[in-house]
């Protein structure tokens, strides 16, 4: 009999270990850098920090004066290497806490984190082979994080971030892209934008489709790591897209941001 | 963390939507249904798809997906947790129970204390048997009434409602009991072995 499956199932076979709880800690906030008019990144300094892995996130937690309590998770934009630790939040008009990250928090406040938190949506220098990175709007965040440690390598694979943007005034990062670009001869940035394109917009106008992936990528035999982030809708169509392209399904991960966030 | 602060500023949005004693703490209430996959979403056609219960290396029942819809169905109306914060409240699920499915096989009781659930896109989770008898577990196949979107697990998810979501594995192809406790892909990646909403059972050591 034929089990399905087997060879490939991620399935770690050592008994249940139970390994030290992620503690809430307090970070106090440094900075705050406006990115765009809906997206702010917030300057961590949290003492207690063990490191994290690009592409890792973290939940933070509120507490108003009556003791309710809220928690999200925000993914980490800033590489590891970096002393300070970035958030890039984008305001969700009728969210409960990322309106208040966006236009409350000030620094010198403080706020309570615990994490690094997932283990497998991340990507280290150790990996061999090219780093294709596909991101939707705010989706750039922990793939920022890659291209930031990445950015710090003596040596580097060639990497491709193909990231949709809704116009001009939503791209996040805009001018580090470009400072990375001009510094890196084996990194290209394929920029879209769906909604508004400027006259001169020399990038690609629209979704990303098909073809726009096919023009861009690495080729299915060049074996990329792939790494999609965005909205549901975004990251369901690009995968999709990239398994009709016969890339493994196992090189493509994916991070979803659902559109009830906030 | 000895004194929790207060977030200066912090004015609650969502507090009344979220009664305690339905959504655990840490959760809120979400009316859509996001999506949270480690991979693309596989494509499956039900004449294809094939479901198996199996101890060791073999092979305790197999269905085709004609005669898994033949199976006895169980209708429940439940709420849902995921890890990521959202809660959603009264789903309707539709399937076959744990406890129909181990009776088709012909057995009263479960031959191992703990599962593993295979999913296609090589996804695993594991569960205590205890956790999926009694009608606390099913493998479902319509939400809402409608067969379950692909985004959302179908043709078939494992649904174990009380545990966080990522339990409820999507695109379950198979359940294999297990004599011993073993981790499955979240749980292997820093998540909580056991995962108790009402514990706040998120991540390893919880």
């Amino acid at each position: 009999m034929v089990i399905p499956g087997n060879s490939r199932d991620m399935t770690v076979t050592d008994a249940p270990s139970s390994s030290k709880r992620l503690e809430w800690q307090l970070a106090e906030v440094r900075d705050v850098v406006i990115e765009t008019y809906r997206v702010k990144s917030l300057l961590l300094l949290a003492s207690g920090w063990q490191g994290h892995l690009p592409g890792q996130h973290i939940d933070v937690r509120l507490t108003a004066e009556n003791g309710y309590q809220a928690q999200r998770s925000y993914s980490i934009a800033s590489p590891p290497e970096d002393d300070l630790l970035s958030l890039t939040v984008e305001r969700v008009d009728d969210g409960e806490v990322s309106p208040y990250l966006v236009d409350e928090l000030r620094v010198g406040d403080r706020l309570e984190l615990r994490g690094p938190i997932g283990g497998y949506f991340v990507w280290t220098a150790e990996k061999s082979g090219p780093l294709w990175l596909i991101a939707g709007g705010s989706g750039i965040t922990p793939l920022m994080a890659m291209l930031r440690h990445r950015d710090r390598l003596p040596s580097r694979a060639p990497a491709l971030l193909m990231y949709s943007s809704r116009s001009l005034e939503d791209i996040i990062y805009r001018d580090e892209l470009d400072a990375m670009v001009g510094r890196d001869a084996n990194l290209r940035v394929v920029p879209a934008l769906t909604r508004q394109q400027p006259k001169a917009w020399t990038g690609h106008r629209g979704r990303i489709d098909r073809a726009t992936l096919a023009a861009h990528c690495f080729p299915p035999a060049q074996s990329p790591a792939i790494y999609v982030c965005g909205p549901t809708t975004f990251v369901e169509s690009i995968s999709g897209l990239l398994v009709e392209l016969d890339y493994d399904p196992s090189s493509i991960k994916t991070e979803r941001f659902g559109p009830s966030g906030g | 963390m000895e004194e929790t602060p207060i977030s200066r500023g912090f004015r609650p949005k969502r507090q009344e939507q979220t009664p305690t004693d339905r959504v655990p703490p840490g959760q809120y209430v979400t009316t859509d249904f996001p999506v949270l996959s480690a991979g693309p979403t596989p494509h499956i056609k039900v004449t294809d798809w094939t479901f198996a219960l199996q101890l060791g290396g073999s092979l305790l029942g197999k269905w085709s997906w004609a005669q898994f819809e033949a199976l006895p169905q169980t209708t429940i109306k439940t709420d849902i947790h995921c890890v990521t914060k959202w809660s959603k409240l009264d789903t309707t699920w539709q399937g076959v129970t744990f406890d129909d499915l181990l009776k088709e096989v012909g057995l009263s009781e479960a031959p191992a204390p703990y599962v593993m659930a295979h999913c296609d896109g090589a996804y695993t989770t594991n569960v205590p048997v205890a956790d999926l008898v009694g009608g606390r577990g099913m493998v479902a196949t319509r939400y809402g009434g409608l067969p379950i979107a692909p985004a959302h697990g179908g043709p078939a998810r494992l649904l174990v409602p009380h545990l966080y979501f990522w339990k409820s594995g999507k695109w379950v192809r198979r359940i294999r009991f297990m004599q011993k406790d073993e981790r499955g892909f979240w749980e292997s990646l820093g998540y909580h072995n056991y995962g108790d909403p009402w514990k706040q059972q998120r991540y390893d050591g919880d």
